[in-house]
């Protein structure tokens, strides 16, 4: 038999049962498209936390305070909330490592601010001037607060686009007019140019203070939260982490590098263990989507064992007419390929129509890779072939007589 | 043409054997039309899948032009059926959602024949089997049970085959319409020329051939031809 004529005999045999076959197809539809759906925003999510991680900063490394044990106690403050780090420490980061292009202390909290009767509830961040170098922030109006008004506590502010606008609309420019950050008036002398959502929380949607005021008037103390640090160049970063350990360490009269009260991480790390989580969550996602394409195959090889049953007569008649094994096999393997080459087909299109409606209206990256949509070809002809095996085998051993008999 | 020599069939069934066919000895010439009869569980059946290349032989020879068909593998034998036999059945076994044509082809398809030229000869084949024309593009299920049989023995003629081997052919049919299709099978021996063995278990189904052959138990206990035929003047039987 011609591969042409394989070709018209399967399609004849399939369109020949329409519902029976468009049911089978489903259950591949439903397993590809689920694959294909989930990879995709899996994949999408994995890049949108990447990239959102690489906004933040080039070559940046991040202190935060870390566990602080009190002698004598078993119990450990919790991470994060440790106060640790001071403004000192990241002078002399500064002041003692060469490699450290830029350090910027910060503080920050949500409080309400007003302004001539509106209102917003927002992210104040209290930090110096290097704040700008670090996270690359560029002012789009007026100005940065200086490293004087950062030290001796000026109150001025510098607002991003999403607060400049909450505040003060779009038609007014808030340039030397007047906030209130939980009741302290602030003068606002800047606004930033837009940096775009990281998923998470807008950064768009932050009030910058000098890092002095914050304290003041704030927090109350003069620890800070974190220190970023720029480094010259990313091959450096990792003799400047080593570098602020060693430096830290023994500011804070630490022997042990284990028992450090804080925490020194790169962007790479950061980077690295979030898309790790997000290539966990791929995984599992996949492999959810892949168990309904089991259940798919299982459909098909079912359908295709009633199929032989319901066509044994037929089977005869071939075999009695002429057709070899292979001949019989083939076209029992080629009708269940067929089918599952289908639902790939149609999976792979429904499973990236639903990644594009949700990252329509669910507001998730999504990436589909060619990769994806190979493998998922790739699977669903195999599914036919294994699933197919079987009951193609058992049709071509039918006996020409028995068959021909079979009521 | 068909040369049988002693052909015996034993059916294993778990430990006890039974000879369905006790050594048949038989020729039959190209061109013949013969009938063999025999009551239910005479191994008639038993002898037509042999002859059609379905079965083997447990042991004799059976050799058809010239070939020793006993000795082959299966898909030899599928080889052979494909080449030189043509099967009509009782039941038609047609494919109830392909139209009569895409029946008819479907031998062709097999042996490989190209496009065009398999389209020819099967509308030719419908054409000398008497099935109109306008029917050719119904699906087989919508054709009476006649048209079904003349589809089928179409598609037994259409890769001109050695010998057509009917098996029944006018049991699921009414008197009137079995007439017809035997007059089908009269017209393609004596017109076309093919030969025809046709295994039935009615002697008045029987009569329509030129030779008939009686197998009882496995034996043929009668072979002659047919008298009524040649009272009938059917000259052109020549022993």
């Amino acid at each position: 038999m011609k591969i042409s004529d394989l070709i018209e005999e399967t399609y004849l045999a399939l369109i020949s049962n329409k519902a029976r076959s468009g049911l089978t197809i489903l259950g591949i539809v439903i397993g590809i498209g689920s694959v294909i759906a989930m990879i995709a925003i899996g994949q999408g999510t994995q890049a949108s936390i990447k990239s959102s991680i690489e906004s933040l900063g080039s070559n940046l490394i991040m202190i935060r305070p870390g566990v602080q044990r009190t002698a004598g106690s078993a119990v450990s403050a919790g991470r994060g909330s440790a106060q640790t780090l001071t403004v000192e420490d990241s002078e002399a980061i500064r002041d003692e490592i060469e490699l450290a292009k830029a350090v910027a202390p910060a503080v920050s909290g949500r409080y309400q601010i007003t302004a001539k009767g509106s209102n917003t509830n927002t992210q104040v961040i209290g930090t110096n001037a290097d704040y700008t170098k670090v996270k690359n922030i560029s002012v789009d109006d007026g100005v940065f607060f200086t490293e004087q008004q950062s030290r001796s506590g000026a109150k001025v502010a510098v607002l991003g686009p999403t607060a400049a606008e909450d505040l003060f609309g779009t038609s007014t420019s808030p340039i030397g007019q007047k906030i209130k950050i939980k009741g302290i008036e602030f003068k606002v002398i800047g606004t930033t140019i837009t940096k775009g959502s990281s998923g998470m929380d807008d950064q768009d949607d932050v009030v910058y203070i000098p890092l002095a005021a914050a304290q003041r008037y704030f927090t109350g103390n003069e620890y800070v939260s974190t220190i970023n640090v720029q480094a010259a160049s990313e091959e450096s970063m990792e003799d400047l982490q080593n570098q602020i350990t060693d430096l830290l360490l023994e500011r804070h009269n630490i022997a042990d590098s284990a028992s450090a009260d804080f925490s020194v991480m790169n962007q790479a790390d950061i980077v690295a263990s979030a898309s790790s989580i997000a290539g966990t969550l791929t995984l599992l996602l996949g492999a959810i989507a892949g168990i309904s394409l089991v259940v798919g195959g299982i459909g098909i090889m079912n359908m295709m064992l009633t199929n032989v049953t319901e066509r044994t007569r037929e089977i005869g008649l071939r075999k009695a007419i002429g057709a070899k094994k292979r001949e019989i096999s083939l076209q029992f393997l080629a009708e269940s390929v067929m089918l599952t080459f289908l639902g790939g087909l149609i999976g792979t299109a429904a499973g990236w129509i639903v990644a594009l409606g949700v990252q329509h209206f669910g507001n998730i990256a999504i990436e589909v890779s060619m990769a994806s949509v190979a493998m998922a070809f790739g699977v669903s002809a195999a599914i036919g072939i294994i699933f197919g095996y079987y009951p193609a085998k058992r049709a071509a051993s039918l006996s020409p007589i028995e068959a021909l008999r079979y009521e | 043409m068909i040369e049988c020599r002693n052909i015996k069939k034993i059916y294993k069934n778990g430990g006890s054997e039974s000879l369905v066919l006790k050594g048949l000895s038989f020729n039959i010439n190209p061109g013949e039309f013969v009938a063999i009869i025999g009551p239910s569980g005479s191994g008639k059946s038993t002898m037509m899948h042999i002859l059609g290349a379905l079965d083997k032989a447990t042991s004799g020879e059976y050799l058809l032009d010239g070939k020793n068909v006993s000795v082959l593998s299966e898909d030899k034998l599928a080889e052979i059926r494909k080449k030189k036999i043509g099967f009509v059945f009782q039941s038609f076994n047609l494919l109830p959602r392909a139209t009569a044509l895409r029946n008819v082809i479907l031998p062709l398809v097999y042996a490989e024949m190209p496009k065009e030229e398999r389209d020819k000869k099967a509308k030719e084949a419908l054409k000398n089997a008497g099935l109109d024309e306008k029917y050719y593009d119904y699906k087989s299920n919508q054709l009476s049970g006649g048209q079904m049989q003349r589809v089928a023995i179409a598609r037994a003629l259409v890769n001109d085959p050695s010998i057509i081997l009917a098996d029944e052919p006018t049991g699921n049919l009414d008197t009137k319409t079995g007439e017809i299709v035997l007059a089908t099978f009269q017209e393609l021996n004596k017109k076309k020329d093919h030969t025809i063995v046709l295994i039935t278990h009615e002697s008045n189904v029987a009569e329509h051939a030129d030779r008939i052959i009686f197998i009882r138990d496995g034996e043929i206990v009668e072979d002659k031809k047919n008298p009524r035929k040649v009272l009938a003047g059917r000259i052109n039987y020549i022993d």
